[in-house]
């Protein structure tokens, strides 16, 4: 070691909180890049994605029971009641499968009124009318949903006009561009797609995140770190590390997805637009990622920094973890009330905010409560952050109370016999 | 030791500490400790485990803030605005062990604001200087554990800090390389660079130290110059005679007669007489008190913490053994 000209070759300042996050965020990002650790992380998803798929078809299943379609029955009031009893009398028989069907209008005598007026004013959940009478219904809908629903409708209508062995009645088809129930239907599927992808990786990152500092605290570097740089930014840097290499994720599963996708062309499954469009949905979906994965991690920093063991760090995580399906199975809920307390709650609630705010992107067009929406998980992020390096400083970094105490009675008791001079 | 001209005490203050105290959980770990150290000393920081070294250090550092009192450290009230020019050794030591030898030390550099493609420079030489350089390239895991402490040393320094802070920086570290660190701590402080060290081995402090503090039970009872902590104890004479019997001590001063005292044997011990030795030993020629011989012994660094911080503090100072160091 040689001291000359050793002042013009010293670092000049301090390090701001960001570069000094840069710092950890680079060494953090390089280091589980190369690692095999990255490699499972690519490798993650596949269990997750099956599990999803799963879920995604109990959910939906669910939601067909639950918000099923309905068939609006446009008729004077004779037939209308006729086809609504043979409807329910013939549904008991064959375990329900058959569309509800909704009185729309009793039409009154020599009455006119055009189906396609239901179906755009956007009332309940009607997804076809069908209007005419039992001897030759009409049946007016989007192109998939009436031919859906075209056997039922002969069925149910035979049954009402001359009873099990009647011929069945010619079915008049008339179609159109769309209807409030398929749309809303649609775009909640897509809404709820979008909430299990982002659930699933915001999980999986932030458990990478936890046992990535209980490492770091058993490689005792934390407090090289600590005496360097201001807490949060090493949390800021490992937040932000763990957000890069996830966004290298999803570049991989999307372009992997892609390339699948190109390759299956039609036969893959396609979900209906939502409302705000693909392009936004899929940026604002990798932004909410981002907030959700900063909101979660931030608290799993916490307890990572305050765990010495993978014990500790099992422990208390679980009740975060909870809490998070908790949050994720009410934003869901939420998802299917527009407009309620329940949604303004989840969209308000910091952690359940990115959920519930991806689902109304795929639902509502308006594009300012995301602004909106982002200003306020960001500035809960930053509370979290500090919050959480603060809680590191005062409870975390002390030199082991027990054994300080240990070492102060063995003094007292050792003092009692030994005089001090 | 130090490489400034100047006396200590005359040099500005590279860290000024007045009635810090930290409490855990009700547990006042550190209780209103005064600390100044000048610039350019190697100040050693003295004490048995739990004695409060770490926390005291800690807090200079920044990593904890105190509950009370101040700290300045550079000039600087927050330790943060001043981590470019400071330099730290945990006593917990650790590096990333996939992390190779030169990269490790660069990111330390790169804490401090040191730019990586220089701190890879930098760690490439001062491996090179150490000895090290054929592991410049080798992962932390595949290094010893010795080699590993070294280069989180050079980690410490390759932004040439200068304050320096080492939290029980021999512990692990086998004879020669405990001696190698004493050298470089030694260049260190020749260069201008404030050196703190914690430990709980005297030898070390009476080698190196040009001040050091006695910490015990989160207390400081002394703080200063390492000569005035063993003048806390007067110099004595001892005598080795070969007339055991002590027939010559009358013809010693009163003092002399009165405060001297034998060891059963051979030895006797007398307190060096304010007026210096002469008397003494003339009194002893003249007794005939069959002088083997005669030599004034001051007390040590050891003595002296017996003295300040009591037996007890030193016998728990003693019991301990390195790598025992509080976790």
């Amino acid at each position: 070691m040689t001291s000359a000209g050793f002042d013009d070759i010293r670092p000049k300042g301090r390090l701001s909180t960001l570069a000094a996050a840069r710092v950890v965020a680079r060494r953090d990002f390089a280091a589980i890049l190369f690692s095999r650790t990255f490699f499972f992380f690519l490798l993650g998803p596949l269990f997750p994605v099956i599990v999803g798929v799963l879920a995604g078809s109990v959910g939906q299943q669910v939601q067909q029971t639950v918000q099923r379609p309905e068939l609006g029955v446009v008729m004077q009031p004779a037939d209308a009641r006729a086809m609504v009893e043979t409807r329910n009398a013939l549904a008991e028989r064959l375990d329900d499968r058959l569309p509800h069907f909704l009185i729309v209008r009793a039409l009154g005598p020599g009455e006119v009124y055009d189906p396609v007026r239901a179906l755009e004013g956007r009332q309940a959940n009607i997804a076809a009318i069908l209007s005419g009478s039992p001897d030759s219904p009409v049946l007016t809908g989007p192109e998939g949903q009436v031919d859906e629903w075209r056997g039922d409708v002969a069925m149910v209508a035979a049954q009402a006009r001359a009873g099990p062995l009647g011929p069945w009645p010619q079915v008049e088809v008339r179609t159109t561009t769309g209807s409030a129930a398929s749309d809303r239907a649609g775009r909640l599927h897509t809404a709820q797609s979008a909430q299990v992808l982002l659930f699933l990786l915001t999980m999986m990152l932030a458990g990478m995140v936890l046992s990535n500092l209980v490492e770091e605290k058993g490689n005792k570097i934390i407090e090289v770190l600590a005496a360097a740089i201001p807490m949060e930014a090493v949390f800021l840097g490992k937040l932000f590390a763990m957000l890069a290499v996830s966004l290298v994720g999803i570049a991989v599963w999307g372009g992997v997805g892609g390339a699948l996708y190109l390759a299956a062309g039609s036969a893959v499954p396609s979900l209906p637009t939502p409302a705000v469009g693909w392009p936004v949905l899929v940026g604002l979906g990798v932004i909410y990622f981002a907030m959700a994965y900063l909101l979660l991690g931030s608290v799993f920093l916490s307890i990572g920094s305050m765990a010495t063991t993978v014990r500790e760090v099992q422990t208390l995580s679980m009740p975060v973890t909870m809490m998070q399906l908790m949050i994720f199975f009410l934003a869901s809920y939420a998802m299917t009330m527009p407009d309620s307390a329940v949604e303004m709650f989840t969209l308000v609630l910091p952690f359940s905010s990115p959920f519930a705010m991806l689902a109304r992107a795929a639902q509502d067009p308006a594009l300012w409560p995301h602004a909106a929406a982002l200003v306020w998980q960001g500035f809960w992020v930053l509370l979290l952050v500090r919050a959480g390096a603060s809680l590191f400083r005062t409870r975390v970094m002390k030199s082991g109370p027990t054994g300080a105490r240990r070492t102060k009675k063995r003094w007292k008791k050792n003092s009692r016999n030994v005089p001090t001079g | 030791m130090a490489g400034n001209d100047a006396a200590p005490a005359a040099r500005p203050l590279a860290i000024e500490a007045r009635g810090l105290v930290k409490r855990f959980d009700g547990f006042t770990a550190v209780d209103g400790v005064d600390l100044s150290v000048p610039e350019g000393v190697i100040y050693g920081i003295l004490g048995p485990n739990g004695a409060g070294k770490t926390t005291t250090l800690r807090m200079l550092l920044g990593i904890i803030d105190p509950d009370q009192g101040y700290r300045r450290v550079l000039g600087a009230e927050r330790p943060h605005d001043v981590a470019h020019a400071i330099g730290y050794l945990p006593e917990e030591r650790g590096l990333y062990p996939a992390m190779k030898a030169t990269e490790a030390i660069a990111f330390v550099g790169a804490l401090r604001g040191l730019p990586l493609k220089e701190g890879r420079r930098r760690a490439r030489e001062l491996l090179e200087q150490h000895g090290l350089g054929y592991a410049a390239d080798r992962q932390i895991r595949q290094l010893s554990k010795g080699m590993a402490q070294q280069v989180q040393i050079l980690g410490t320094l390759v932004h040439r800090p200068r304050l320096v802070i080492f939290d029980e920086p021999f512990s692990g570290l086998d004879a020669l390389n405990q001696g190698r660190l004493e050298k470089m701590m030694r260049a260190l402080a020749g260069e201008g660079t404030t050196v703190i060290f914690s430990t709980h081995v005297i030898a070390h402090a009476e080698r190196l130290c040009d001040d050091v503090a006695i910490i015990a039970g989160g207390k400081v009872p002394f703080a200063g110059s390492v000569d005035v902590a063993r003048d806390r104890i007067p110099a004595q004479v001892r005598l080795e005679t070969r007339c055991g019997d002590g027939a010559w001590r009358a013809a010693l001063p009163v003092e002399a007669r009165r405060d001297g005292k034998s060891d059963g044997g051979a030895f006797w011990y007398f307190p060096l007489p304010a007026e210096g030795i002469e008397p003494l030993l003339r009194a002893l020629i003249e007794g005939e008190a069959g002088i083997l011989s005669l030599s004034i012994e001051r007390a040590g660094l050891h003595d002296a913490f017996v003295a300040i911080a009591g037996e007890a503090a030193a016998r728990a100072l003693e019991q301990e053994k390195p790598g025992e160091a509080r976790r």
